[in-house]
């Protein structure tokens, strides 16, 4: 009480203090998925300012003289010996990258899951296209922070991260290799890399990324939350909990055992065993590299990509352009704009603040679901090799039948969704409150 | 078990489990042990305030209005503000301001150019000239009697042990089996070749042989290269062959380069087959 008037003195909060307290979230679990995404990042920032007061971004060589004796007197990076201190030498270091990776991977998984939850329900819809549109900058910013990361070790396996990066970057026409030797200081592998990676990991990114966190939430804030339809919810209200207690128990209750589940992890699961992989070599490579999970689909992209260097006009696009450049461009322009391509193809350009349910809007729910597999399949790729041994069958073998699945599955999948959609709807038809002027036909059109 | 005593039990665990963590910390600590402290130490806390909130707490659903976000009467005084006569008449003086804004942020840009080199020649060059030695990982010269046939090793230039765009994967295969382009006949004395190692694909090292099927296989997307026909590619996405060494014997018995690579090495570039590299390199 005291506490509060200092303040409501000074600031004038009490008003704004009531409010929030008072502000409703409307209950369901796939609300949850957005706040383990935050509670990732907030374990990153914790987990990484660790790291960073113990790590070295630079690529001079030195001598390795550490514990881990099969490493003893090899010759290493600066970045990858300070990661091997971490890991064998500093107390509690080891744990602290682990949890840190873990928590880096199940960051993303959280993103995209929460973007389908988005997607599915139509809660990107008008009033929240800006709100989708932020998601989006945020799901690739989370790309951007996993690849720099997973890049700093310098060993073995973030080499050839690094070098396919590289070679997508100088696959593009006219300005690749002057982009190329910008953002690497040269043709790879430059000296320079490790410490741009890093300012980028631990500042630039972080700090775009905290800021659209920071607007993500104000404008949530501003529009209230979209919710079910169902109960006394309707497109003009907000029906649910009030944050003080409940809510807030249950979230600061959810950012303690996401650290859990992340501690667990991150004690109990070997990730990234950089001793294994070794120091970067320009010219060796592991085999089979598999990459961290997020990244799998661009790396299948490559691998089912056909020989295809085509040449227009003496100007030569290489392959890894298309499954590099130009598919992931499509990819996240169609997702950043699909609230106006949805608008466009329905013609509905009401406000929205019930939610559908994925059934409700069988060809939203069909594209999804058709967007989804296509991305799997390409994740699936990025590990042919890993296949081929499982199956025991040559990985060419592997290869041929993803690149039929690639257009199969999804189209097939799509349609198949769609169908059971309808279905769905019609074995349990929503009771669409009054103020739904809308309401959709069994094709997908509107009546 | 009623919902308050199993708040407090986890509030327990938690506080034993941190204290544990303390003291594992200091006896030296241990990665896994930490984690699984740390992890019951946050669960329990985390897991009391849940139950806590969802069996303790018994909160009536809240209704709240949404209320208008936005009105017709706000928006026209907003636009009337905006509408500063002052700003809007001189429209002069304002596209000046937009174009010295630009010029400036270019101008400011511009360092950005510091970050890297032009690539200039460096893409289509290596370190291979006429008459460079080619030397093993330790820098001793290689003779063609010391190629395994059936084993690939990787070579440099003399003196150039490391440099990345240089290095050459060396095999040996039956002479009589060599389907050469033309013009390479001389290229591959007693059998050794010279390749690339850099795959055309993405620039991976490409380190993997299969003797049977004189195939060299990339680990990254999987392109595989035939050695016999030039280091034409047979799968995967990589669509240019391995460039080739031209290689020789010197009059010691060593191998040494006769020139530069077949071809520009690594991953391609739009003006990758242009002549612009030959031109300014002779
Ligand atoms: S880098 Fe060799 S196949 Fe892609």
């Amino acid at each position: 009480m005291k506490v509060l008037r200092w303040f409501d003195e000074r600031l004038g909060v009490a008003a704004m203090a009531r409010k929030g307290l008072r502000k409703v979230f409307p209950d369901h679990w796939s609300f949850l998925l957005g706040e383990i995404a935050l509670f990732c990042f907030v374990i990153l920032v914790a987990t990484g300012t660790f790291l960073t007061l113990f790590y070295r971004p630079d690529s001079v060589p030195v001598t390795y003289q550490g514990p881990y004796a099969p490493l003893q007197g090899q010759e290493v990076s600066a970045a990858y010996e300070s990661v091997m201190r971490i890991s064998f030498e500093v107390r509690a270091g080891l744990v602290m990258r682990q949890i840190h990776h873990w928590a880096a991977l199940v960051f993303v998984a959280a993103v995209v899951v929460h973007a389908m939850r988005i997607f599915f329900t139509g809660a990107f819809r008008k009033p929240r296209e800006l709100n989708w549109i932020i998601g989006v900058v945020l799901l690739i910013l989370a790309l951007g922070m996993g690849f720099t990361g997973y890049s700093l070790p310098d060993d073995l396996l973030s080499g050839t991260g690094l070098r396919i990066a590289y070679s997508v970057l100088i696959s593009v026409p006219f300005v690749g290799p002057y982009l190329a030797f910008l953002a690497f200081g040269g043709e790879f592998p430059t000296e320079g890399i490790i410490s741009r990676l890093f300012v980028l990991h631990v500042m630039l990114l972080p700090g775009i990324i905290i800021a659209m966190i920071g607007a993500h939430l104000a404008i949530l804030a501003r529009q209230k939350h979209a919710q079910f339809p169902g109960g006394k919810a309707s497109e003009s209200n907000v029906v649910g909990k009030p944050f003080w207690p409940g809510q807030a128990f249950k979230s600061v209750g959810l950012l303690l055992l996401t650290g859990a589940v992340l501690s667990f992890m991150g004690g109990l699961i070997q990730i990234n065993p950089v001793w294994d992989y070794g120091p970067f070599d320009a010219t060796v490579v592991s085999a089979p590299a598999q990459p961290d999970w997020y990244i799998g689909w661009l790396e299948g992209a490559l691998r089912l990509f056909p020989p295809f260097d085509v040449t227009f006009f003496g100007i030569l696009i290489p392959s890894p352009f298309i499954p590099g450049v130009v598919v992931p461009g499509i990819a996240f322009g169609l997702m950043t704009l699909w609230p106006f391509i949805e608008a466009r193809l329905t013609g509905d350009h009401d406000h929205h603040h019930l939610l559908n349910r994925p059934r409700d809007v069988p060809f939203r729910t069909g594209i999804g679901t058709a967007a989804f597999l296509f991305f799997l399949i390409l994740t699936i790729a990025g590990g042919n090799d890993v296949m081929a041994i499982m199956f025991n069958v040559q990985v060419e073998a592997v290869t041929n039948v993803l690149r039929i699945a690639i257009f199969l599955v999804p189209a097939l999948g799509g349609l198949l969704a769609h169908r059971i959609s309808i279905q769905l709807q019609t074995a349990a038809p929503l009771r669409l409150g009054e103020s739904t002027r809308v309401r959709r036909n069994a094709q997908g059109g509107f009546e | 078990m009623k919902p308050e005593r199993l708040v407090a039990l986890a509030f327990g665990v938690s506080v034993l489990s941190s204290l544990a963590l303390v003291i594992v910390y200091v006896a030296g600590g241990d990665a896994q042990l930490e984690g699984l402290l740390l992890g019951l130490a946050l669960g329990g806390l985390g897991a009391g305030v849940v139950v806590w909130a969802t069996r303790l707490l018994h909160e009536d659903v809240a209704i709240e209005e949404r209320g208008q976000l936005s009105s017709e009467a706000e928006r026209s005084e907003a636009a009337e503000a905006l509408d500063e006569p002052d700003l809007t008449r001189r429209s002069m003086l304002v596209r000046m301001l937009i174009g010295a804004s630009g010029t400036l942020a270019a101008a400011l840009a511009i360092p950005a150019l510091s970050l890297g080199p032009r690539p200039g020649q460096s893409l289509f060059r290596t370190r291979w000239i006429a008459g460079k030695r080619l030397v093993d990982l330790d820098g001793n010269p290689v003779r063609p009697e010391q190629v395994q046939a059936g084993a690939v090793q990787t070579v440099f230039p003399e003196g150039e042990v490391g440099a990345a765009d240089a290095q050459t994967v060396l095999l040996k295969v039956d002479p009589a089996a060599l389907q050469l382009p033309a013009g390479r006949e001389e290229w591959a004395p007693e059998g050794v070749l010279g390749y690339s190692k850099i795959c055309t694909h993405a620039g991976c090292p490409v380190g993997l042989y299969r003797a049977e099927s004189h195939e060299l296989l990339c680990p990254c997307h999987q392109s595989t290269f035939d050695v016999l026909r030039g280091g034409e590619p047979t799968f995967g996405p990589a669509d240019r062959p391995l460039p080739q060494l031209p290689i020789e014997v010197d009059d010691q018995g060593f191998l040494v380069a006769t020139g530069d690579f077949s071809e520009p090495v690594g991953p391609g570039f739009w003006n990758l087959q242009s002549d612009e590299g030959e031109d300014q390199a002779s």
